[in-house]
């Protein structure tokens, strides 16, 4: 018989250490599949994880794909550190490129100065609207916010749709369902020529400052802590804990809704229906693995952006299919989850 | 920061990859889907296997897949060019974009757009007929429904997916002047759930026969448990409905992909737009299904096949009028490739509208 006991006390520095395992137990299991495959693990390793990383321009697409994951986790962790399940930052970032990107849109042939920046401001207000619906829900009819934040997030990407397949096709692309390309006006400017790292990245580092700051030297951060712990507790302490919900939600909606608006103004440049490949959900693995700590989630941002340039790497000098970097993903997600379980349970074999 | 930790990474730099033999030329591909589609992106990876077996030693082929028609197609694309890659085929439409912006970093490499129209110096563009076989499954669809109307999977409302509804209906109208099509747009590609939900509503309002312009097996899997019949795109896919296959329009890449290959091994290689069909075999009809099909229909087909082949038949033969009723192609002419290219309107006789 198996039993499982919880332990009187959880220590925290397994907690933090614990992502540090999950990488190398994904390693360790990682080679054996490398081994199981006719493959050298060293060699495999050094392409899937050095070789994307090797040269400049990897190291601007590593933050470009890292930089919208960081900025969606910084928001949900506000969410998931006062026990909020906000799983719908997809359609948060997806209405938040809508926002952003209709003001692109509509003044598409302007040259000011003032477009970028009016299509920033839209973008993360479009996500916070977004992630309002679920905060009221839940706020004024205890609606689970899991499934409804889940589930604005397909009507997110139906609204998208209808506007770049109707009135916002652009009229001169035969059909497809894309929007015209915004004017330079609306282009994220990028850090360096020729590179399509952009300033993105600058405003997710502050974003990420601004959080520690938050999370430890405030009255709001010692709050979230507070209702994380115990919804009860902060009740007895004169929380207003309806409030803080909605300002979480409307927090992660905002950062969700900015990594929207970067990304259709930086690489992309104009609205289209595939906008995402699932940042908004992929952000819930990096906020957990980088343990809803601003620094944390940094890091954890660029270990799984490396994973997906990992595994194009892989099909190109390995002969493995896409799929391998999804099962890093996977096995590192689930070695700490793993961990954290048994960092507050025992297991008893009797 | 952001400098520090540039500078940081930068010292992996030391462990570089480059390991290429200067001799065999490297292609590469860009695949929309998995090749186990069994459908488009299958047709192009084994195109790609043709064109391995045809050329030896003096290639090498990889292929990156599951690449998404956003910013990530990009660095695939780019990926491919910067590991000495010499060809670059990206395999679907939506890549144009991404193509010609990586094309226009590397003028070295040569890239092929598939069934894109925007070409330059190292860009060339290529596409297959496909119409020509909607022409053929037309035909059999008028001659075979019973309750005249056919559901109609589609993907995107683009000129290469209007032509073939066009094409299918002017040939299942000619015989069949009562015949009807409902169409149903997925707005993808490839997506087996969403196709096969298209199929059963298109049976479910009374259509015995479906037809696809998607890239999985989905409808045809649908048809087959709905007993109602099928043509299958892209690939021959009778193995996954084989009592409602009638017959599937395949694409065949292999002696395009090795000509081109062959080009840039001999240097000779320029940027051109290619349109083939059956004359040349980039277009098949995969065997007809005899256990659905009477001989004497089976016969029709091979001979509209045969026709378009030697030019004495062709998929818009006028007089061809629109849904307003006005004539687009006279009597005694053939709609002319630029109509065809851009074509962006119904026929006379298609209910209902283009997507706007």
């Amino acid at each position: 018989m198996i039993k499982i006991q919880k332990r009187n006390s959880s220590s925290s520095l397994i907690f933090y250490l614990s992502p540090i395992v999950a990488i190398f137990l994904t390693l360790f299991f990682g080679s054996l599949i490398f081994l199981f495959l006719d493959l050298s693990p060293i060699e495999s390793f050094k392409i899937f994880f050095i070789g994307p990383i090797s040269n400049w321009y990897g190291l601007s697409e590593l933050l470009v794909k890292a930089s919208p994951l960081a900025l969606i986790a910084l928001g949900l962790s506000y969410c998931f550190k006062n026990n909020i399940y906000n799983i719908g930052a997809e359609g948060q970032l997806t209405i938040g490129a809508l926002f952003g990107g209709g003001v692109g849109l509509f003044f598409y042939d302007s040259n000011s100065i003032f477009l970028l920046p009016t299509m920033i401001l839209f973008g993360s207000i479009g996500g916070a609207f977004w992630a309002s619906i679920p905060a009221i829900l839940k706020t004024k009819f205890n609606t689970n916010e899991i499934l409804s934040s889940l589930m604005l997030t397909y009507i997110a990407l139906l609204i998208l749709d209808y506007f770049v397949v109707g009135p916002w096709k652009d009229p001169t692309g035969y059909g497809l369902p894309k929007s015209r390309p915004f004017s330079d006006a609306g282009r994220l400017p990028v850090l360096v020529d020729g590179f399509r790292a952009h300033i993105g990245v600058y405003f997710t580092i502050i974003i990420a400052a601004l959080s520690y700051f938050i999370f430890n030297k405030t009255l709001f951060g010692f709050k979230l802590r507070v209702t994380g712990f115990s919804s009860k507790a902060s009740k007895y302490a004169g929380f207003k804990n309806d409030n803080l919900i909605i300002y979480t939600f409307l927090i992660s909606g905002a950062c969700a809704g900015l990594a929207g608006i970067f990304e259709v103004s930086g690489p992309i440049g104009q609205l289209y229906r595939d906008i995402s490949p699932n940042y908004g959900f992929t952000a819930i693995i990096v906020a957990f693995l980088g343990r809803l700590n601003p620094i944390g989630i940094i890091f954890s941002s660029l270990l799984i952006a490396l994973t997906y340039l990992g595994a194009e790497d892989a099909q190109l000098f390995l002969k493995i299919p896409s799929a391998v970097g999804f099962v890093f993903q996977g096995l590192v997600l689930f070695f700490l989850l793993g961990a954290d379980f048994l960092n507050k349970y025992r297991v008893l074999l009797r | 920061m952001i400098r520090k930790l540039l500078v940081i990474l930068s010292f992996f730099s030391i462990f570089s990859l480059s390991s290429l033999s200067a001799a065999e030329k490297k292609i590469g591909f860009i695949y929309i889907g998995p090749p186990g589609d069994h459908g488009w992106t299958y047709m192009h990876d084994e195109g790609r296997k043709y064109m391995e077996d045809a050329l030896g030693d003096s290639i090498s082929t990889t292929y990156i897949e599951n690449v998404p028609e956003n910013a990530d197609a990009v660095r695939a694309i780019r990926k491919l060019a910067q590991s000495g890659h010499d060809l670059i085929f990206t395999t679907s439409f939506n890549y144009m974009d991404q193509t010609l912006e990586v094309a226009k970093e590397f003028p070295d490499v040569k890239f092929e757009h598939a069934t894109g129209f925007q070409r330059t110096d190292n860009v060339s563009t290529y596409s297959a007929r496909f119409y020509e076989g909607r022409t053929v499954i037309g035909h059999l669809a008028g001659k075979m429904t019973k309750t005249n109307t056919i559901g109609y999977i589609v993907s995107f409302p683009i000129p290469e997916v209007i032509r073939g509804i066009n094409a299918f209906y002017l040939a299942a109208s000619k015989v069949n002047p009562d015949v009807k099509i409902k169409i149903i747009w997925n707005y993808s590609w490839y997506d087996p759930g969403k196709e096969a939900d298209a199929a059963n509503t298109l049976i479910n309002q009374g259509a015995d026969i479906i037809v696809q312009h998607t890239d999985s097996y989905a409808p045809c899997q649908a048809a087959e448990k709905a007993g109602v019949l099928a043509f299958g795109q892209a690939s021959n896919q009778e193995a996954f409905c084989p009592n409602s296959h009638m017959t599937s329009i395949e694409d065949i890449w292999g002696p395009y992909y090795a000509a081109r290959a062959k080009a840039v091994v001999d240097g000779t290689w320029t940027s051109q737009d290619t349109w083939q069909g059956f004359k040349e075999g980039m277009v098949e009809m995969s065997p007809y299904n005899k256990k659905l099909l009477s001989n004497d229909l089976i016969a029709e087909a091979n001979k509209i096949e045969k026709s378009i082949e030697d030019g004495t038949l062709h998929s818009f033969e006028g007089p061809i009028y629109n849904q307003a009723g006005e004539l687009v192609v006279a009597e005694g002419e053939v709609a002319d490739d630029g109509m065809l290219a851009g074509m962006m309107f119904y026929v006379q006789g298609i209910d209902g509208d283009i997507p706007q």
